[in-house]
């Protein structure tokens, strides 16, 4: 009959399998499925090199040391009260520091600062002018640093998780981008990395 | 009189094969990134609680640090050997691969343009440090500490 004659004769798609799975192992083979996590951080800038390096004074209840040596063990404290301690104290000892919450003359100063929000208006918060000082040594394991490093970053971001849930009612995740912004220079990151400790070159 | 194909199972039908394979096909396509580099050494990387997701792929350039893999170690030994790229270098070529990385990206992307340092637990600060040292003098201050998520201690 003239229209089985007509009918375009059908593909054989028996090798489709085939070839799907030779795509698929292809992407097995040349992907990786784990994405990238880390703790990001800011380097400052380098001090141009004909300038004198001057000696930045901060006062010394701005200011919080964490110093870890070579086995890992950590020293804590604001100058010339530093006392060894464990890991585990370090966060609380750092959102002390940060916190200030009974405005001890012995812990860092505050500063109003006017913060533009999203919707136009000013808030003012007072942000703390302390800075949290990390020495390592040259021999220091890098996973006692990054242990030292997530616990300071734990402890910023409780801080900034109450000042989110205060002022915007949400958490800091949930934040839109200029309220994330605006807690962010509330609660700035503060830590300086010194050079570590016996440099020999 | 019976047919003959009646006597045993009819087969199963793979015609719906190809759909349940290209099923999985675009799921890994879609879940995983390119494989960019071989790796010529070996790190286990140190874990954090406080991670935060690399945003631009593109953007992020990679400095790899631990031992020489296990096929290198008979020409480079164990010590912990800095990868830019597919090769080991030092701390002194970091200026000339931030320079290189930089003027692969966009002017628009060049600020945006982050350094992540892979290494091993077990390395010492000293090398970091030197790291870090040369990213600032090649002014790429956007870092990052690469580290696996953990679920608290």
């Amino acid at each position: 009959m003239s229209t089985d004659k007509r009918k375009v004769q059908e593909i054989n798609a028996g090798s489709m399998a085939d070839i799907a799975f030779l795509l698929l192992i292809f992407f097995l083979v040349a992907t990786t499925m784990n994405t990238d996590t880390g703790l990001m951080r800011m380097l400052p800038p380098m001090p141009p090199e004909n300038q004198t390096q001057e000696e930045i004074k901060v006062k010394e209840r701005n200011l919080f040391l964490v110093l870890i040596n070579g086995s890992g063990q950590i020293m804590a404290g604001q100058p010339g009260k530093q006392e060894n301690i464990d890991l585990a104290q370090l966060k609380d000892r750092a959102k002390d520091f940060i916190l200030n919450p009974m405005d001890d003359p012995e812990l860092p100063e505050k500063e109003e600062k006017e913060i533009d929000l999203p919707d136009g208006g000013k808030w003012v918060y007072p942000v703390s002018s302390g800075v949290i000082s990390l020495q390592t040594t040259r021999d220091t394991g890098y996973q006692s640093y990054i242990k030292v490093q997530n616990e300071l970053a734990r402890a910023f971001n409780e801080v900034r998780e109450s000042v989110s849930q205060q002022k915007f009612g949400a958490a800091f995740a949930d934040l839109t981008k200029e309220q994330n912004e605006a807690v962010t220079k509330a609660v700035p990151l503060k830590i300086s990395e010194a050079e570590p400790k016996n440099i020999k070159k | 009189m019976k047919k003959k194909g009646n006597k045993g199972l009819p087969p199963i039908s793979t015609a719906s094969l190809p759909d349940v394979i290209f099923m999985i096909l675009f799921f890994f396509m879609v879940s995983t990134t390119m494989r960019d580099q071989e790796l010529l050494v070996r790190y286990r990387l140190p874990q954090a609680t406080e991670v935060q997701k690399l945003e631009k792929k593109s953007l992020v350039s990679y400095i790899h640090i631990g031992q020489p893999s296990l096929s290198m170690q008979a020409k480079f030994g164990t010590a912990p050997r800095i990868q830019l790229n597919d090769s080991y270098k030092t701390t002194k070529d970091i200026g000339d691969f931030c320079a290189a990385e930089r003027d692969k990206l966009s002017e628009a992307d060049r600020a945006q343009m982050t350094v992540c340092l892979k290494a091993d637990e077990d390395t010492k600060m000293g090398v970091v440090t030197d790291v870090k040292q040369e990213l600032r003098r090649a002014n790429a201050l956007k870092f990052s500490y690469a580290a696996s998520k953990s679920l608290g201690y």
